[in-house]
């Protein structure tokens, strides 16, 4: 009996505790991979993350409680971030999640956060093509990364023949399919695109890499577009270095290059290729001088990089905590509405905006890699450019439009039709 | 002299038209010019001086051509220094300048004196951008300004860079320059130029003489002319000669490519072998399958890694150290792992498998605690990098050429360790008949060690030859134990001659199929015929025979 009662005393305590803690502080998901194939990109997002929130602690939280942050491991593995997702949402309790870095985990997590009815910020450039009622897409729809990048070459540069060349797997195809509508709009003809996908983390590069001289070698300027994942650029550049292509020859813009992944190689032979993102760490502001400055204090490495995705995160990051004060709550629904419209300063010198299709405005910048693993802007948009969340240019998608504003409250809907698919996504 | 500065001077503001390029370019490449001009304009020097700060690639693009112009002394250096990126101008008074590290901020001097202007802070200087019209802008007055004795590879370079826009206009400086030419290689360029030039003669007849002079050229401006020739010339016969010069080269073009797909194969199959040499060893001789071959690899690059940190300045000989080194890390993590987890495991497969495999994860995820999840960047040597060109369009890569000379170099000294030496003769005891060999007085759990070690250490060069190629992260292992068990199967397991041809011939097998198939379905291809040729012959290409097999 006495046992007994001691035992319930003890478990008394322990749920005061517990809803004290809960009482306490706001807790915020992080769901980014800190083992396995992703480790190399997600592990610095996470870190960012955990700035972000001490950064926020340390000016007097939100809502006059602490933020706490709740970091989990989906290791790499897609299956797992679903239930990564699941797990920070009803046994964590947090009101937001910012996480993923592939469109696969991210299509895994989607039904979960639907379900619960959570937020999630997903900080990294994607294919587009959705637009969930749960989900913030900080980081680039094609619009804003690709479609910019390829008139940049058209443009400037006086590209007349294109490589398409991509990994194959979701983003890179559905990027190459709108690339290809977009540049036979523009008149570009049949034999003046190759398009060519090779498996993840390939490293024998010769044969295409060849192939790539011989396509540029009929005498029209010629442009490599890589959607080529993380990985397998290093032996891809190597490759064109020792075949003797230089940048000035056959120019490569790529989407998924970079100030992390080049931090891990040698860069000489990529000197003069560029990239296509809307945040560089060389960009001259206050505000990401600011940013760097605090990146380093708090992982206490001079040498460390920022990136896109990071800039994402801190968007995202400022307009989640713009939009809890303007809501006065956490309430994932309340903070869905309140967050639409909200506007926060980007780290290029400009205002990112959330629009109702759950994208955000952003400015585009193309950079050329330099030798110490930095970009040098050669261009940039003169504003920024909203998100677009169905492409205009493939025939599934051109009349679909998202905004989840009253009364529409519609991830795709049909203009022509005038009906909402009902899909959530 | 003076007709390097006339150009200069009468050249449009705007941009340039290519013929006028290429006759400019000739101009100056046939003159020899020192390019430092009698009457230096230094005021054109301080124009383009005062360009170079601001934001429009174009306006530096204008003050190059300036400073170029300008004939200063200093010209040289400067663009020497813009082109390595290290050019500066402070914000204050837009004064370019080069920067030094300093404590707080940045130790400046004027760039064009030479004096110092003390210290300032990191926001207050602003680099001297450059893009890639600029940086081959700077490369090409560079070159110029350097030509001075004029260096045969520098002209020939030249040449052949002009091939594209050649017109008739250029035709009497070229036959002027090939009368008194030396250099027979440049000579042969000279040649081809002669003929690209005449491709533009209205005489009909020095068009035909033309064509048959660029019979077989395999430079691609070339064929690019020809291609439009055959398409746009007025006279049919004209036609039909460009045409039939056409076909002479496309039947050279594929030769080369053919060639090319060759060596791109063998390549290939040399990183198979590689790869899989160590596990031929382990697997093969031994019986043990062993998933973290791939990790054993992978610390091998990672050996390389730290050999390149520990000797920063000597990145030249750094492999020299590095394949020993990795040699005796991996060689020592393998006898480890076959102490530790393998000796207790002999004779059950199933459980060897799992075992090894939770140990290339424990070894995946030490590396990723150890040296951060990041790749790591291993820098190639000067003497592995570039090309070795044999014509205009077929080259072969210098480090893959190292790379086919060392795996030769490591399967025959294998071989001769199993052939040769008493341990390999023990080794060949123990796996063939156990029981038989200890009888005899060989100690077989020594043997088993250092077996397992060989294995691993040549796993470990592997990985010094791999760093050249592929990243070096802890993914690397994981790329490359498919390929290594595919190749070992395929040539039959316990036959090093085996590994040499299997290896080879998926290498060559997967390069031929490449360009049609795409480099997804041929690899899929690839594996779909092995899957077909095991079940045919299940004991690989080379099938041990006699009592060994039986085992």
């Amino acid at each position: 009996m006495k046992m007994k009662q001691l035992a319930s005393g003890i478990a008394l305590a322990m749920m005061a505790s517990a809803s004290m803690a809960a009482d306490d502080t706001i807790k915020v998901g992080v769901l980014h991979s800190l083992s396995g194939t992703m480790a190399i990109s997600e592990t610095t997002l996470k870190d960012t993350m955990q700035m972000l929130i001490e950064e926020q602690n340390k000016q007097g939280g939100l809502l006059g409680k602490k933020l706490e942050a709740v970091v989990v491991d989906p290791a790499s593995n897609w299956p797992l971030f679903a239930e990564k997702a699941r797990e920070l949402v009803e046994k964590n309790g947090v009101d937001a999640i910012f996480g993923c870095w592939t469109s696969v985990s991210r299509k895994s997590v989607l039904p979960v956060v639907e379900e619960l009815d959570t937020v999630l910020f997903y900080p990294v450039q994607y294919e587009g093509e959705e637009s969930s009622k749960n989900v913030f897409y900080t980081g680039a729809a094609p619009n804003q990364q690709a479609i910019p990048a390829v008139d940049y070459l058209m443009n400037e540069l006086g590209v007349e023949r294109w490589v398409l060349a991509g990994t194959d797997y979701v983003y890179p195809r559905t990027t190459n399919k709108i690339l290809e509508a977009y540049l036979k709009g523009k008149g570009v003809a049949d034999k003046d695109i190759m398009i060519n996908y090779t498996p993840f983390g390939h490293s024998d590069w010769q044969s295409i890499v060849a192939d790539v001289k011989k396509f540029g070698s009929a005498g029209k300027k010629t442009a490599v577009v890589s959607t080529i994942n993380g990985d397998a650029n290093v032996p891809f550049y190597k490759e064109l270095g020792n075949q003797g292509i230089s940048a000035e020859d056959i120019p490569v813009v790529a989407f998924s290059v970079g100030e992390e992944e080049l931090s891990g190689i040698d860069t000489k032979p990529l000197v003069g290729h560029l990239a296509a993102w809307n945040y560089f760490m060389s960009v001259d502001t206050e505000a990401n001088d600011e940013f760097i400055q605090a990146w380093h204090a708090y992982i206490g490495d001079e040498k460390r990089v920022t990136n896109d995705p990071m800039e994402a995160h801190y968007i995202g990051f400022k307009m989640w905590v713009e939009a809890v004060k303007k809501a006065g709550t956490t309430d994932p629904a309340a903070v869905q509405d309140a967050i639409i419209g909200v506007s926060v300063p980007n780290l290029t010198g400009g205002y990112a905006t959330m629009a109702p299709n759950h994208h955000i405005t952003k400015p585009v910048l193309i950079g050329e890699i330099q030798d110490d693993g930095q970009f040098e802007v050669v261009w940039s948009t003169s504003g920024t450019v909203l998100g677009d969340a169905w492409s205009d240019f493939l025939p599934g998608s051109k009349d679909l439009i998202a905004d989840w504003r009253a009364p529409l409250s519609c991830g795709n809907y049909n203009v022509k039709t005038g009906k909402c698919s009902g899909q959530n996504f | 002299m003076a007709t390097t500065s006339t150009h200069y001077r009468t050249m449009p503001e705007g941009r340039r038209s290519t013929g006028w390029r290429a006759l400019w370019l000739l101009a100056l490449l046939f003159t020899v010019s020192t390019a430092s001009t009698a009457f230096a304009a230094s005021d054109d020097f301080e124009q383009g001086l005062a360009l170079l700060s601001e934001k429009s690639f174009s306006k530096k693009g204008r003050a190059i051509e300036l400073l170029v112009a300008s004939g200063h002394e200093q010209v040289l250096p400067l663009l020497q220094t813009m082109s390595a990126g290290e050019l500066y101008y402070r914000k204050s008074d837009d004064r370019i300048v080069t920067r030094r590290d300093a404590d707080t901020g940045y130790e400046i001097t004027d760039a064009v004196s030479g004096e110092a202007l003390g210290t300032v802070g990191r926001r207050d200087v602003k680099k001297v951008a450059i893009n890639n019209t600029l940086r081959s802008q700077l490369t090409q007055a560079i070159a110029e300004l350097q030509l001075g004795a004029a260096d045969p590879g520098i002209r020939k370079t030249a040449l052949e860079a002009m091939l594209s826009e050649l017109t008739a206009d250029s035709l009497p400086l070229l036959e002027k320059r090939r009368r008194t030419e030396q250099d027979d290689s440049v000579i042969e360029v000279l040649d081809i130029a002669i003929a690209v030039a005449q491709l533009e003669s209205s005489e009909r007849s020095v068009r035909l003489q033309a064509l048959q002079a660029l019979e077989g050229s395999l430079y691609p401006s070339v064929r690019n002319r020809l291609v439009t020739m055959t398409a746009n010339d007025a006279d049919a016969g004209v036609r039909k000669a460009a045409e039939k010069a056409l076909i002479t080269i496309e039947s050279r073009v594929n030769l080369f490519s053919n060639l090319e797909t060759l060596f791109f194969g063998v390549s290939l199959g040399s990183v198979l072998i590689l790869a899989a040499i160590g596990l031929a060893i382990t697997f093969g001789v031994m019986g043990v399958i062993n998933m973290a071959h791939g990790e054993l690899i992978m610390i091998g690059a990672y050996t390389t890694y730290v050999i390149q940190l520990l000797m920063p300045n000597a990145i030249e000989y750094s492999l020299l150290v590095a394949v020993p080194a990795a040699f005796i890390v991996s060689g020592l993590v393998g006898i480890a792992i076959e102490r530790g987890v393998i000796r207790f495991l002999y004779g059950r497969p199933l459980e060897t498998l799992l075992a090894t495999f939770g140990l290339s994860l424990v070894l995946q995820q030490a590396v990723r605690s150890i040296f951060s999840p990041l790749n790591r960047s291993v820098e190639t040597p000067q003497w592995m990098s570039g090309t070795w060109e044999i014509n205009a369009i077929f080259s072969l890569t210098l480090n893959r050429l190292y790379i086919i000379a060392f795996c030769l170099i490591v399967f025959f000294l294998l071989h001769l360790i199993l052939k040769r030496t008493r341990l390999g003769l023990e080794v060949r005891a123990v796996s063939q008949n156990r029981q038989m060999a200890r009888a005899m007085g060989v100690r077989s759990q020594w043997v088993d060690a250092l077996t397992f070690g060989l294995g691993s250490g040549i796993a470990g060069v592997a990985g010094v030859a791999l760093s050249q190629l592929t990243n070096v992260g802890p993914n690397l292992g994981q790329a490359y134990i498919i390929d290594s068990f595919m190749v070992v199967v395929f040539g039959g397991v316990g036959n090093l001659w085996g590994t040499l041809v299997a290896g080879l011939s998926l290498g060559v097998a997967n390069k031929v199929m490449e360009p049609w198939a795409g480099a997804v379905l041929a690899k899929i291809l690839v594996l779909v015929f092995i899957i077909l040729f095991i079940q045919k012959r299940p004991r690989g290409l080379f099938p041990q025979k006699g009592r060994a097999a039986e085992g």
